[in-house]
């Protein structure tokens, strides 16, 4: 199966900058693009020039008075004091010149991306520049200014009536994207992520359902620290199998962070490339097994922006247009490009080697504690299966 | 925090020559479990509750012929004396009623007049509060000596990064009563530059920690 696929780039993502030593850092996009034209999977004709979002389409899930303080911070014109307010300005999120223009770059991608993808111009779209999962309604947080996921849904809702299905296996809860949504029962979300125990943000419990007509909209499937790639793949694939049979949606919406990897330094999973090749592949499946083929993937978390992201994000496209993902050795003309400026020894295939990190002392307990979690997550749709229609 | 920034104060009350049926009846509608029973001063001189009432209607197999019960007044079934707060008291000792007395609800009083209502409910809400889970954040413990000053030398740290904290939790450290752990939840989403702070000024960081794995 060769699918047509539209992969957003521009080289502008990487304005989205906070400040030099910060974690979130959009040269991986370019990393995962450079990889991808290395092994030539990707052609000029597949590229997709991002757009601006408008103010109008922030205000989609952004309220007036917050896109008017990131207007202000952008140039530099907001306070620390009013800046406290909309969670701009702290060490996650500081303030930085031109922080509106760049995020709504980064908006205006995933528009451009559902655009394609309702338009039938492809069949696939994929903006790695975005997955800003953390952004609230007037709240900046968790390095996400604009929540370039929730506009796109809510976007897609208003233009195309579509119903969709959210899935983010970012090791991070997908918070904005979910409260969002929370009472609405057209659009479905189902994350899976690392328990908020430790974790920002804390939230993500199974319990989370959704509220008012949006109760059993929700979904949550917290896994434990140190969850390894089995266990992972196992309760992912899954949720998403049982949700989707059960939401019957007519587009699905992943976010792809990065960051469950063992070597992310911000969560505590242990999983590998293997995880990262999985993903895609289910996700691919099921969007031709229910929607017609009709999937807009984004980017998200991944801090170890060498290692780890630019071969991660990479197999999402591989899966994407080509249907399978990549193996064997990286090219040899991107790692010696790349090892230069990294400050880490970069892998030499696309295959984690065996043996990154020492065994899991308690792999069991944990596995079979993730089982439970996926047991109550899932016990609602059951329940409403079994009960008289 | 006191009982009245926590407590409910648009409360359901009966008079207590009012019928179980009626009793019954708001418990249902309203999703509720104590009815306070209420004299013609307001005053509280009883309280209802679901399972007084469950105990004094019919059997589901019996329901045709002890149909009356359900007619039986309120004051036949109530619990008296009632205990009460005061909307200046301190939740905490709400907690430690509802702990000893095996109650699951007080009504609030002033002036002898019914103003409020605390449940247990509204108890775990407050307690789940203070814990800082429902503000994004993440968390860290740290394992302190037990000794005055400690906090703020500690926050001090934090504060260095401009890290807003939600919530501070405070425990004994089981294994060895010269040490507390410290619970923090901060407002971050990258707590690794405060914990290698801390960690450089000798501070000992419990993180998602198993034994044999590296921190």
């Amino acid at each position: 199966m060769t699918c047509r696929a539209g992969f957003v780039y521009s080289e502008d993502f990487r304005t989205y900058r906070f400040r030099d030593d910060h974690p979130f850092n959009q040269l991986r996009v370019t990393l995962a693009y450079e990889l991808l034209q290395s092994i030539g999977a990707i052609t000029e004709k597949e590229l997709i020039s991002p757009r601006m979002a408008t103010e109008e389409e922030l205000l989609l899930v952004h309220e007036k008075p917050y896109v008017e303080a990131i207007k202000k911070a952008s140039s530099g014109k907001l306070s620390e004091e009013e800046g406290f307010e909309f969670g701009v300005g702290t060490e996650d999120t500081p303030m930085f010149e031109g922080m509106h223009e760049a995020s709504s770059l980064l908006v205006g991608g995933t528009l451009s991306a559902v655009d394609a993808v309702m338009q039938d111009k492809v069949d696939h779209a994929l903006n790695l520049g975005g997955g800003l999962h953390h952004g609230f309604q007037r709240k900046a947080s968790g390095f996400c200014i604009y929540n370039d996921g929730a506009v796109a849904i809510q976007y897609i809702r208003e233009h195309y009536q579509a119903k969709v299905l959210y899935i983010d296996t970012d090791a991070h809860h997908g918070d904005g994207v979910q409260w969002a949504f929370y009472d609405d029962p057209n659009v479905c979300t189902l994350s899976v992520h690392e328990t908020g125990r430790y974790l920002f943000p804390g939230t993500g419990n199974v319990n989370e359902r959704g509220i008012k007509e949006g109760y059993g909209y929700s979904f949550n499937i917290p896994v434990d620290a140190f969850t390894e790639d089995e266990s992972f793949m196992h309760v992912y694939e899954t949720a998403f199998r049982e949700v989707i049979e059960y939401f019957k949606p007519d587009v699905i919406v992943t976010q792809n962070g990065a960051d469950a990897h063992v070597l992310d330094p911000l969560t505590h999973l242990c999983c590998t490339s293997q995880l990262y090749e999985f993903i895609p592949q289910i996700a691919h499946k099921l969007a031709h097994e229910y929607c017609g083929g009709k999937w807009i993937a984004l980017g998200g978390g991944g801090y170890d922006i060498w290692r780890v992201v630019p071969r991660a994000w990479a197999q999402i496209w591989n899966v994407m247009a080509h249907n399978e993902p990549a193996e064997g050795p990286l090219p040899k003309e991107w790692l010696a490009k790349w090892q230069q400026e990294a400050p880490v020894q970069l892998p030499s295939s696309w295959h984690d080697a065996s043996g990154l990190y020492k065994e899991i002392p308690r792999k069991l307990e944990i596995t079979e504690k993730n089982e439970k979690v996926l047991e109550k997550a899932m016990q609602f749709i059951q329940l409403k299966h079994n009960l008289p229609k | 925090m006191l009982v009245e920034e926590v407590m409910k104060t648009e409360v359901i009350s009966l008079r207590a020559n009012e019928t179980i049926e009626t009793a019954l009846k708001l418990l249902n509608d309203h999703h509720i479990r104590h009815i306070p029973i209420v004299d013609e001063h307001h005053h509280v001189i009883g309280i209802v509750s679901d399972r007084d009432v469950r105990d004094a209607s019919p059997s589901v197999f019996q329901i045709e012929q002890d149909k009356e019960a359900l007619q039986n007044t309120l004051e036949s079934i109530m619990s008296s004396p009632v205990i009460t707060a005061h909307p200046l008291d301190f939740v905490e000792e709400i907690a430690s009623i509802f702990y000893e007395h095996e109650i699951a609800c007080v009504p609030v009083t002033k002036a002898n007049k019914l103003v409020g209502i605390i449940t247990e409910k509204d108890m775990l809400y407050t307690m789940i509060q203070l814990t800082g889970v429902t503000v994004q954040s993440s968390q860290i413990e740290i394992k302190v000596i037990d000794k005055p000053g400690i906090l703020p030398e500690v926050t001090a740290v934090l504060g260095r990064r401009k890290t807003n904290i939600t919530s501070v939790l405070i425990y004994p450290y089981q294994p060895d009563s010269t040490y507390k752990v410290l619970v923090f939840r901060l407002q971050t989403m990258n707590p690794m530059p405060v914990i290698e702070d801390l960690k450089a000024e000798g501070y000992e960081v419990l993180w998602p920690n198993m034994p044999g794995m590296e921190q």
